[in-house]
C-alpha cells in the first residue's frame, strides 16, 4: 500500500545510505560508519568505484557549465545527495552570480544538511521529495519562489535513474519532466551501465539491494531511449567522461570503458 | 643551480595528486592553481622568514581544493621532495626544505582533522534534525491517527497475530455493547457466529501468515446482549519495517440496516407475497439450471397446474376468499409434492408449477399430477364455506439435452390448454403428434385471410329434393377450400378456426354473396326454375351488428328474391340470440329471408321457443333419419318421433328438411311421413354450380 503523504517517511539510520555512501567515494566525512562499511565492501567488489563517483561529478560540472554558459540560469538537481564539495550553485554561481539551483532528495538525513550548510543561501533551496512525483516537486512553493518554470531551467538527473526500476517507468518519468518545462530547457542525465564491468557491476549492484535503493543497470540504448523525444545535444550519450571532457588530450586512456553513460538532452 | 621551472614541477605535482580525490575544478585549472603554489614554496625555500605559516596553508589549501584523500599529501611530499631536494641541496637548504615539507604535512593533517570533525558534526546534526523532524512528523501523524481511530464512526479494531483484541475505538464498543476492558480480554475467535462464510478464518489466517495484506467480507456478530448485527468487515494487515506481519487491523461497519433490507428485497424477488411459495423468477432459475445438466441421459418434468373456474370463486364468494382457497392449496402442494429435487411455485394468479428435476420419465410426472389433482380435489373451508374446486394439469417431460426453458414452458402452456379443453379435472401428457395438428391449424387459419384474397375459396352445391314429386327444389351452398399445398379441404377442417379466430365473418359474407351470384346465373339459364338457395350461417355473423344491411345489399346487388334465400342458424346458434342478434333475427325475416334451424335435434331441442322465434324451416339432424335404416328396420318409437316432429313443424308452419338420405327406403318413408325436402347421397353429393346446371338440363 502506498504511504499517504501526510505519513512520515522512515528514518532508518541504521541502514546505508545511497547519498552518505555518495559522499565518501568523493572523500566527504558526511557518513557514518555504517555507510562506510557498506562503501568498503562496494570497493571490494569494484575498486573503481571512488573514481567513477569523481567521473559523475566532473560531468556534473562540465554540464552545468556548459548550460551555465548557454545562459541557462535556473537549476533543479533531481536526487542531489548530501551536497559536498563543487556543488551546482557553486559551479553556476561561478560563472552567473544570479544563477539559482533547486536540490531535491528523498533522503532526510540528506535534505537536513543541505538545509542546513545553505541556511542564508537566498538563491537555493533544498526540497525533500521523491523525484519520481515531478509534478509535486514543480508545485512545490520553495521551488517556485526560484525557479520560473516559463523560462528554460536544466533539471539534473545525476547518477540516480539507476535507482528508478523499468516497472516505475523512467522514461515517461522524464517525459512528464521534460512536459513541465519552457521549450529550450535541458535534462542532463548520467546513468550506470554494464558495459565493460559486467560482473563487478552485478555484484556492486546487488550489495546494494540491502539499501532503499536498489539498482537497474541499463545500456547505452537504454539510456539514450529514456531521453526519448528530447533533442540530445552533442556529443549524444556517451561515455560519461568524454562528454565534452575539459582536457581531451590527459583523458584517461580507459575513458571509453567507463561503466557509465551521460548525456544532455533539449526540450523542444 | 638554477631553480627548477615552476610549471615543470607543478605537472608532476598534478600528475601526482589530480586522480586521489574529487575536487570541483578541472585539470588545467588545477595545474594553474599548484604552480603558484610551487613559486610560494621556491620562495620560501630561498627566504629566510618564518616558514611554518605559509608552509602550513598550503597544506591546508590541498585539503579545501578538496584533496581529502591522504594520497594526495603523499604524493605532495614525494612529488615536492623529488624535484625540489637537488635545488634545496645546491643552496644548502635541505635542512629547510624538510622543515617546509613537514609544517606542509602538520598543515594538511590539521585542515583535514578540521574538516572531517566539521563534515562529521554537520551530518550528525543533520541526522538529529532529521530525526526530529521524522519525530514530529510521526507524532502528528500518530495524533491525527489518534483522532481518527478514536472518533471514527466506523469501528475499528487492532489484535496481534494470536487473535488477541489489543486496542478498539469508542464506535466498536457501541457496535457489538462491550466496554473497552471487556473488548481488551477478547480474542478474535470469540466473535465467530453460524452464519460465517468458512472462508473468512481461513483467509484471517493467511493475512496472519503474511500471505497477503488485505480481505474484505460480511460478517454477521452477536453483540453482548444476543442481538444479532451484521457487518461489513475490512482486515488488513500492518507489517514490521522489514515486512513481518505484526498487526491485523479491523475496520467494522454496521450494515445491519442494509443487510435486513437485502434479505428482505431477496425474499420479495424470489417468493410470491400472498403464498409465500418460490415465484416464476425462481422456478425460470431453477428450470435453467436444471436444463443446464450436462449429463446426457438426464430428464426434466414440469406439472403446469391451473385451477378450474377459479374465476367464478371470485366473483360469486370475493377476492379474499379466492385468496385464501389460492393460500389454501399453495400450502397443500407445497407440502405434498415439495421436496428435494423438486419446486412447487406459483407462477401468477391461479396457476402453479411442480418441477421436477432429474424425472425419472412420464410415469413418475403422471403420479405427480394425479397427486395434485387430489390434492386440489379437496375441500377448502372458505369463509365457513366449504369449497371445492379442481385443477387442469400439462405435463411435459423431456430430456435436458436440447431443450430450452422457453419450448418447455410453451409446451407446457399448450398442454395445459388440452387439459382444459377435454373437459378440467385432469391431466394431459405433452404429445408431439397432436402439437404439430395443432401447430398446423394455427398455421392453416393463419393462411386463411390470405387465400381469401386469393381466391381459393370456391362453393358446392348439394342438391334439395321436393319429396313429394323428387324435384329439385333448391340446393344447399357448401364452402371448399382449394389449398395449394394441402389440396382440397372441406369446412370441417377450417370453419371452426375461422369460427375462432373470427375470419368466419369475411369467409361468410363471402360464401353469401358467391352463392347468390350464382343463383343470378342460375335464373339467366333456366328462368323457369326458382330454386331455394340456403346458406350457412355462424353464430359469430349473427352476432355482427352489420348482418341484416350486408344480406340487403347483396340481394340488391345479385336481383335475388329475398324469399328464395334461406339462412341456417345451428340450434346452439340460435339459443345464443338473445337482445341485439334476436332482433337481427326479426329484421332478417322482415326482409323477407327464410331462416331455418340446421341440424335440429343435436342440442338440447327446446320445442318452446320454436313459436316464437321467426324461423320458417327445420332441417332434421342426421341420426333421425340415419334410424330408419336400422337392419332390422326402423323402430316404432322412431317412427313416432319423426311423425310427431314433422306434424308440429307443419302446425308451426315451418317446412321440413331430412338431412343424410341415403336410400330410397328413407327417402319413402319421409315422404309418407308428409317431410317437405329432403338432402343427403340419395338425392346427390354436393357437387360444382356447373354440375347442379347438367342436373337441372336433364330433367
Amino acid at each position: 500500500m502506498e504511504r499517504p503523504r501526510w505519513a512520515p517517511a522512515d528514518l532508518d539510520l541504521d541502514r546505508p545510505s545511497v547519498a552518505r555512501v555518495y559522499d565518501y567515494y568523493l572523500g566527504g566525512s558526511h557518513n557514518f560508519a555504517v555507510d562506510r562499511e557498506f562503501a568498503q565492501q562496494v570497493m571490494q567488489a569494484m575498486p573503481n568505484v571512488p573514481q567513477l563517483a569523481r567521473e559523475n561529478r566532473a560531468f556534473l560540472r562540465r554540464a552545468v557549465r556548459t548550460l551555465c554558459q548557454e545562459g541557462v540560469d535556473q537549476f533543479v538537481d533531481l536526487g542531489s545527495g548530501i551536497p559536498t564539495v563543487g556543488n551546482v550553485h557553486e559551479v553556476a554561481q561561478e560563472i552567473n552570480p544570479e544563477a539559482r539551483v533547486v536540490y531535491v532528495d528523498w533522503d532526510p538525513v540528506a535534505v537536513a544538511h543541505g538545509q542546513a550548510i545553505l541556511a542564508g543561501n537566498d538563491q537555493t533551496a533544498v526540497i525533500g521529495a521523491d523525484l519520481r512525483e515531478p509534478d509535486a516537486i514543480f508545485a512545490d512553493p520553495r521551488l517556485n519562489e526560484l525557479i520560473d518554470p516559463s523560462r528554460r531551467t536544466a533539471v539534473l538527473l545525476i547518477a540516480v535513474l539507476h535507482f528508478v526500476p523499468d516497472e516505475q517507468k523512467p522514461a515517461q518519468l522524464i517525459a512528464r519532466i521534460a512536459g513541465l518545462l519552457a521549450p529550450g530547457s535541458a535534462i542532463a542525465i548520467s546513468h550506470a551501465s554494464p558495459q565493460g564491468q559486467q560482473s563487478q557491476l552485478g555484484r556492486a549492484a546487488t550489495l546494494y539491494r540491502q539499501t532503499a535503493s536498489p539498482v537497474t543497470m541499463r545500456s547505452q540504448h537504454e539510456i539514450v531511449e529514456l531521453f526519448g523525444d528530447l533533442d540530445l545535444v552533442e556529443p549524444g550519450v556517451v561515455p560519461a567522461p568524454l562528454w565534452r571532457p575539459d582536457a581531451p588530450d590527459e583523458l584517461d586512456p580507459d575513458a571509453a570503458a567507463y561503466p557509465g553513460f551521460a548525456g544532455v538532452g533539449r526540450t523542444r | 643551480m638554477s631553480p627548477p621551472s615552476a610549471q615543470q614541477v607543478a605537472r608532476l605535482w598534478t600528475r601526482a595528486v589530480a586522480e586521489t580525490s574529487y575536487i570541483a575544478i578541472g585539470r588545467r585549472a588545477l595545474a594553474a592553481r599548484l604552480t603558484s603554489r610551487v613559486s610560494e614554496v621556491l620562495a620560501m625555500l630561498t627566504a629566510d622568514q618564518e616558514l611554518t605559516a605559509p608552509a602550513r596553508a598550503i597544506g591546508a589549501a590541498l585539503v579545501s581544493s578538496h584533496f581529502t584523500d591522504t594520497a594526495a599529501l603523499t604524493g605532495t611530499l614525494r612529488a615536492l621532495g623529488d624535484e625540489l631536494t637537488p635545488y634545496a641541496r645546491s643552496l644548502g637548504r635541505e635542512d629547510r626544505l624538510r622543515r617546509l615539507l613537514a609544517e606542509l604535512a602538520g598543515g594538511y593533517a590539521e585542515a583535514l582533522r578540521h574538516r572531517t570533525l566539521g563534515e562529521q558534526e554537520r551530518i550528525h546534526t543533520a541526522a538529529l534534525t532529521a530525526r526530529a523532524e521524522a519525530e514530529q512528523a510521526r507524532w502528528d501523524s500518530e495524533a491525527r491517527f489518534q483522532a481518527v481511530f478514536a472518533e471514527a464512526a466506523i469501528g475499528i479494531g487492532i489484535g496481534g497475530l494470536d487473535g488477541q483484541i489489543m486496542e478498539v475505538n469508542r464506535a466498536l464498543c457501541e457496535m457489538l455493547g462491550y466496554s473497552l476492558d471487556q473488548m481488551r480480554g477478547l480474542s478474535a475467535s470469540d466473535f465467530m457466529h453460524p452464519s460465517d462464510d468458512p472462508e473468512v478464518w481461513s483467509r484471517l489466517a493467511g493475512l496472519v501468515s503474511g500471505e497477503y495484506d488485505y480481505f474484505r467480507t460480511q460478517k454477521a456478530y452477536y453483540r453482548r446482549d444476543g442481538e444479532e448485527i451484521w457487518t461489513e468487515l475490512v482486515v488488513s494487515l500492518i507489517r514490521a519495517q522489514d515486512g513481518s506481519p505484526r498487526f491485523a487491523v479491523g475496520m467494522v461497519e454496521d450494515i445491519t440496516e442494509r443487510h435486513r433490507l437485502l434479505t428482505e428485497l431477496g425474499h420479495q424477488a424470489t417468493h410470491d407475497p400472498l403464498t409465500e411459495l418460490p415465484n416464476r423468477t425462481v422456478f425460470f432459475e431453477r428450470l435453467t439450471a436444471a436444463l443446464a445438466d450436462p449429463q446426457p441421459d438426464v430428464r426434466v418434468g414440469v406439472c403446469y397446474l391451473d385451477l378450474d373456474g377459479f374465476k367464478m370463486v371470485n366473483d360469486t364468494l370475493g377476492h379474499d376468499a379466492g385468496d385464501q382457497l389460492l393460500r389454501a392449496v399453495a400450502a397443500r402442494l407445497d407440502e405434498r409434492l415439495a421436496g428435494p429435487g423438486r419446486l412447487v411455485a406459483r407462477m401468477g394468479g391461479d396457476e402453479f408449477v411442480v418441477l421436477v428435476e432429474s424425472s425419472p420419465g412420464p410415469h413418475e410426472l403422471a403420479a405427480v399430477a394425479r397427486e395434485a389433482l387430489e390434492v386440489v380435489r379437496e375441500p377448502v373451508q372458505v369463509d365457513g364455506h366449504l369449497v371445492t374446486v379442481s385443477a387442469s394439469i400439462g405435463v411435459v417431460d423431456r430430456p435436458v439435452h436440447g431443450t430450452t426453458a422457453a419450448e418447455l414452458m410453451k409446451a407446457a402452456d399448450t398442454t395445459l390448454y388440452w387439459a382444459k379443453s377435454d373437459g378440467r379435472d385432469r391431466w394431459a401428457l405433452f404429445d408431439q403428434d397432436r402439437h404439430a395438428q395443432a401447430v398446423g391449424r394455427y398455421r392453416l387459419s393463419a393462411q386463411m385471410p390470405q387465400a381469401l384474397d386469393d381466391d381459393q375459396f370456391f362453393l358446392d352445391y348439394q342438391p334439395l329434393v321436393r319429396l313429394e314429386d323428387g324435384a329439385l327444389s333448391g340446393v344447399e351452398a357448401l364452402v371448399r377450400w382449394q389449398h395449394p399445398e394441402l389440396g382440397l379441404l372441406g369446412p370441417d377442417k377450417f370453419v371452426e378456426m375461422a369460427e375462432h379466430s373470427g375470419l368466419i365473418v369475411r369467409l361468410g359474407r363471402w360464401v353469401l354473396r358467391e352463392a347468390c351470384r350464382q343463383a343470378g346465373r342460375w335464373r339467366v339459364e333456366h328462368p323457369d326454375w326458382q330454386p331455394l338457395i340456403s346458406v350457412n350461417l355462424s353464430p359469430r355473423q349473427v352476432a355482427e351488428h352489420t348482418l341484416v344491411d350486408e344480406v340487403a345489399e347483396i340481394l340488391a346487388e345479385t336481383g335475388m328474391q329475398p324469399g328464395s334465400l334461406q339462412l341456417e342458424l345451428t340450434e346452439s346458434a340460435l339459443m345464443a340470440t338473445k337482445g341485439e342478434p334476436l332482433s337481427t333475427l326479426h329484421r332478417l325475416t322482415d326482409l323477407g329471408v327464410r331462416i331455418a334451424i340446421d341440424d335440429f335435434g343435436t342440442g338440447y331441442s327446446n320445442l318452446a321457443y320454436l313459436s316464437n322465434l321467426p324461423i320458417h324451416a327445420l332441417k332434421l339432424a342426421g341420426p333421425f333419419v340415419s334410424a330408419l335404416r336400422r337392419p332390422v328396420g326402423p323402430g316404432a318409437a322412431d317412427i313416432e318421433i319423426l311423425t310427431t316432429l314433422v306434424r308440429l313443424a307443419h302446425t308451426l308452419k315451418l317446412t321440413v328438411t331430412a338431412e343424410e338420405v341415403e336410400t330410397a327406403g328413407q327417402a319413402a318413408l319421409l315422404a309418407g311421413l308428409d317431410c317437405d325436402l329432403a338432402q343427403g347421397w340419395h338425392f346427390g353429393v354436393p357437387c360444382s354450380a356447373g354440375e347442379i346446371s347438367r342436373l337441372l338440363r336433364l330433367t
